[in-house]
């Protein structure tokens, strides 16, 4: 359907059309009825999210799942004196977080649509940032990817600092700087990259045999960067803050999308192109992943916060994601990705119950809350189906993707994956605890007599990842199927990489 | 020599002979012109004009043959007309964001505009010298009328007190690059580059021309304010007129960056090894002094000193790589730098509110929200200047730390990219008070030509992206 269409940029370059024409708007109607420019703004954002969503839904149908390589591919020559080209491609591994983003996006707009604050600069703020994720799955070129990767910090610094809570300028810095820090060491890598095999096209890097010693520092450059996003233990500290500081919409894509952007580097460029260096480095990401289900499932149980301890929880459920990453076998990847996106519903969802009750009471202290489910029940029985997704309850798309990724891990360390066992019963503790307080007993805070359930933005918003949820709790084919052919070629590369006896020192520079 | 030999060489001179006559029939005209301020204006106005119609001249050149004058003391090709090209636009552009704030500041005066077209032909000469002696005459010439409009502010303590920093300093750096000169002189016997370069290639006379080359990159690197010899550049800046900074941060930094390039690439290319360590020591001393020392900066315009500082260490890290690649890649990053610093510089000329103009950084506070598109320009420009993509000056890093990559030098490529990473901060800073802190008072409108190059300039960091490959290609066909 869209061999002759450039879909691919369409889907990415959309939002940030949306978004210069919100800030010309702006820019035109200064002094000007502010109400309308706002009405305006909002409408914008959510036709075009809405816009893209459809496009990217039409993208998977047509999607041809039996076949593992690059599809849509789309190249212009762009710094031809360097030979680096603009171009965009999708495979199994990174088309559903196209669909992903586009999905959270208006979502998102939905859930900010109360928001009162220089709307227009918000709304065009999102929309750069989806152009920047959405180029990050579409990127096939090391400069391209680089440049989006790491342009997204812009308006999710901005976002944090403008629309943030309290302590947002501390958050937004400590976003930043982690994650730039981390992402600085990968530009010198792909530097690295560029001048060993002569190209930045990832189709020809992820053929490209890189001598095994160098592979060592790039792997490590680049899990430099990718931890961070991810965010693995013991790096992840900037993730409670910025969460905690976000804005709702904010906490949604981050937790949502912007952690897998970890993930999805690892599939495609640490496995793929330095696998004598992944399997070398394996036993430490399970080391690291282990310790972060445990450790920050604990941390987790101790926090006031309600947004903290979800937080928390997120960098426990992307400890599943890089333990199935790197148990590199096929349901283990498989299910990380199952994860991954099952984790960016669920994440999402989570966080918009936070803002629910956020937007009420303006707090988010779990104490005090108590027996919400006497004035909330629709939002009762959404929390209970979040939180029972999150645990990985059966029939829930949590479990699907925490089990295939237990599988996968078992398959190579049978110890390891019982430690992970044991975060998803840690998982269920802290989350049955925080239910019980916040929905669960009496209502004792006479502040929440006047609590108001659910309104319709609300309900669409949490109607539409619960069934979500729940689908792909029930059917896993949808995703399976796109991914298996990609995955399947990934681990064979992978394979016969290692059994071939890679050059051990590098080939002449030149 | 026949009148054919002087005419053919004069041709390749239009440019700086167009400068030398428009400077001094200004000058004339400035003089006998009834009434000062009207004097001031119309010369202004000529003179961006003729830095404009040299822009064009120099394009149209570049069509045409390159090529040697007066026994190869001047050299014309690609290269130095793509440099001359960016050093007139950009005098141009710092001469726009001069007019209107002399006539407010009471500083109009027509020598202004005279002064920066001589300073302008100084770097035009620079940029195309081929021997030693032009070289110093165009340091020079540039040299002298930068020290008067530093200090053009005359009745302003910190202006008088900025002029005369630079011009001890300066003088200083003069000095040791005229005694370099005079060591590369005595073991080469010649001073023409030609020359040079054949006794650099000899094994005898490397010694004394390494001594003689450590003293000519120092008093080069002075003009670009490397460290270790950048001390002058915050206070300059900060004293200077804001005009004069946006002028010395843009042009003559390009000139004496170009000139530092030709004079190791060309005269001194056997000796590449040597001259590598002295330009990755400025290179690693200039990006931390530049990293280091702005962090703590309260003023924007000290804050662009540094930054300045840094940025040349980024520029001297291509530089370093000493292959065709490193050199495109300095006229790249340089361009692109210009671009920012510029807009940069025009965003800070804003900056005024009913008592005067002001320069803390904290003026700025809650600049989106005041004035949303200098916010969004100011934003842009500071990521761009900081190298942070996806903003144009993203490429320029990108290809200095490949160039050095390339040549091998890839632990310097590591020092530069951990401090790119320590310098953002203080870019991220300056984003900060722009958009997260409550504004205070708004700035009073900004005159038409300084909105116009803020705008415009910003537009470009984000505009350029996709057609960075056609100037790439630009600044790849002038080296090659």
């Amino acid at each position: 359907m869209f061999d002759q269409l450039p879909i691919l940029s369409a889907i990415t370059f959309l939002p940030a059309l949306g978004a210069l024409a919100i800030l010309i708007a702006r820019a035109l109607m200064r002094g000007e009825d502010q109400a309308l420019l706002e009405r305006n703004a909002r409408g914008v954002a959510l036709f075009v999210t809405l816009f893209v969503f459809v496009l990217s839904v039409l993208l998977v149908i047509d999607f041809d799942t039996s076949q593992p390589g690059f599809q849509f591919v789309e190249t212009i020559p762009w710094l031809a004196g360097a030979g680096i080209n603009y171009k965009m491609g999708v495979d199994g591994l990174s088309v559903l977080f196209v669909l992903l983003t586009a999905f959270l996006m208006p979502i998102c707009i939905l859930a900010s649509w109360k928001l009162d604050k220089r709307v227009a600069d918000y709304m065009a703020a999102f929309l750069i940032l989806q152009t920047l994720i959405t180029g990050v799955f579409c990127a096939l070129d090391l400069v391209l990817f680089y440049i989006f990767f790491e342009g997204s910090l812009i308006p999710m610094f901005l976002i944090i600092g403008v629309w943030g809570g309290a302590e947002r300028i501390y958050a937004a810095f400590k976003f930043f700087l982690y994650t730039f820090l981390g992402s600085v060491l990968m530009l010198g890598a792909m530097i690295m990259m560029f001048v060993t095999a002569g190209t930045t096209d990832v189709e020809t890097l992820l053929t490209h045999p890189f001598a095994r010693d160098i592979q060592t520092w790039l792997w490590l450059a680049f899990f430099a960067s990718f931890a961070v996003k991810m965010p693995m233990w013991p790096v992840h500290t900037w993730l409670p803050d910025a969460h905690v500081q976000a804005p709702t919409a904010g906490s949604v894509i981050l937790a949502g999308i912007l952690l897998k952007l970890g993930g999805y580097g690892f599939l495609r460029f640490s496995i793929p192109m330095f696998p004598d260096a992944s399997a070398f480095f394996a036993p430490m990401v399970f080391v690291l992943s282990i310790i972060a289900i445990i450790y920050t499932s604990l941390v987790a149980f101790r926090q006031t916060d309600i947004k903290k301890l979800i937080a928390y929880s997120s960098v426990a459920h992307m400890g599943f994601v890089t333990l199935g990453i790197f148990s590199m076998n096929e349901i283990g990847v498989q299910g990380a990705i199952f994860q991954m996106i099952s984790h960016g519903l669920i994440s999402g969802a989570l966080f918009l119950i936070v803002g629910v009750i956020y937007d009420r009471f303006h707090t988010r202290d779990i104490a005090f809350y108590g027996g919400l489910v006497h004035k909330m029940p629709v939002f009762a029985a959404f929390f209970a189906l979040f939180a029972m997704a999150n645990v990985g309850l059966p029939g829930t798309s949590g479990f699907v993707g925490e089990l295939m990724t237990m599988t996968g891990a078992f398959m190579v360390a049978p110890i390891w994956a019982a430690g992970a066992a044991l975060g998803v019963i840690f998982s269920a503790v802290y989350m049955l605890t925080l239910y019980k307080k916040v929905a669960f007993g009496e209502l004792t805070n006479p502040k929440l007599e006047a609590a108001q359930d659910l309104n319709l933005r609300e309900w669409i918003n949490l109607g539409v990842l619960g069934v979500g949820v729940i689908w792909l709790g029930f059917f896993t084919t949808p995703v399976t199927d796109v991914t298996r052919a990609s995955v399947g070629q990934l681990i064979q590369q992978y394979q016969s990489a290692l059994t071939i006896e890679a050059p051990d020192l590098a080939p002449s520079e030149g | 020599m026949t009148v054919e030999m002087l005419l053919s060489d004069l041709r390749l001179l239009t440019p700086e002979l167009i400068l030398a006559v428009g400077a001094m029939a200004f000058l004339l005209l400035g003089v006998y012109w009834k009434g000062e301020a009207a004097a001031a204006r119309l010369v202004m106005r000529l003179s961006i004009a003729l830095l404009l119609v040299c822009a064009g001249v120099s394009i149209w050149m570049a069509g045409g043959e390159g090529g040697t004058a007066f026994h190869d003391a001047f050299k014309l090709d690609a290269f130095t007309l793509y440099a001359k090209t960016v050093i007139y636009l950009a005098s141009a552009g710092a001469l726009v964001l001069a007019s209107k704030y002399l006539e407010t500041e009471r500083l109009a005066r027509f020598e202004y505009p005279v002064l920066a077209l001589l300073a302008v032909l100084g770097m035009s000469v620079m940029v195309s010298s081929n021997d030693l002696i032009t070289l110093y005459l165009g340091i020079e010439l540039q040299s002298l009328s930068l020290y008067i409009l530093a200090a053009f502010n005359r009745d302003s303590l910190r202006a008088s007190e900025a002029g005369l920093k630079y011009f001890v300093l300066g003088a200083l750096s003069s000095g040791l690059l005229l005694y370099g000169a005079s060591l590369i002189y005595g073991f080469a016997g010649s001073t023409g580059f030609d020359a040079i370069a054949a006794a650099a290639g000899e094994d005898g006379a490397k010694i004394g021309l390494l001594f003689g080359l450590v003293f000519l990159i120092s008093g080069l690197a002075f003009k670009i304010s490397a460290a270790p010899f950048h001390m002058w550049t915050p206070d300059v800046y900060e004293g200077a007129p804001t005009p004069v900074a946006a002028f010395f941060a843009t042009a003559p930094k390009l000139a004496a960056m170009v000139l530092i390039a030709r004079v190791v690439y060309e005269p001194f290319a056997p000796m590449t090894d040597e001259w590598r360590q002295i330009i990755v020591v400025l290179a690693i001393l200039s990006m931390g002094v530049g990293a280091f020392g702005a962090l703590m900066q309260t003023n924007i315009k000290r804050l662009m000193g540094y930054s300045s500082i840094g940025n040349m260490g980024y520029a001297l890290v291509g530089l370093a790589a000493g292959t065709a690649l490193g050199l495109w890649s300095v006229l790249f990053y340089m361009t692109l730098y210009v671009i920012g610093v510029l807009g940069a510089f025009a965003v800070i000329l804003s900056m005024r509110r009913s008592e005067g103009m002001v320069e803390r950084i904290d003026d700025l506070k809650g600049l989106s929200k005041t004035h949303p598109a200098l916010g969004w320009s100011m934003t842009a420009l500071m990521f761009s200047i900081g190298g942070m993509p996806f903003l144009v000056g993203f490429f320029g890093k990108l290809f200095v730390f490949y160039a050095a990559a390339s040549a091998g030098l890839w632990w310097l490529m590591l020092i530069g990219l951990v401090f790119s990473a320590v310098s953002i901060a203080y870019y991220l800073r300056v984003v900060k008070v722009i958009w997260f802190d409550e504004p205070e008072a708004g700035f009073e409108p900004a005159p038409a030509g300084v909105a116009l190059i803020s705008r415009a300039a910003a537009l470009a960091t984000v505009a350029l992206v996709p057609v960075a490959g056609v100037m790439l290609a630009l600044a790849i066909n002038a080296t090659a």
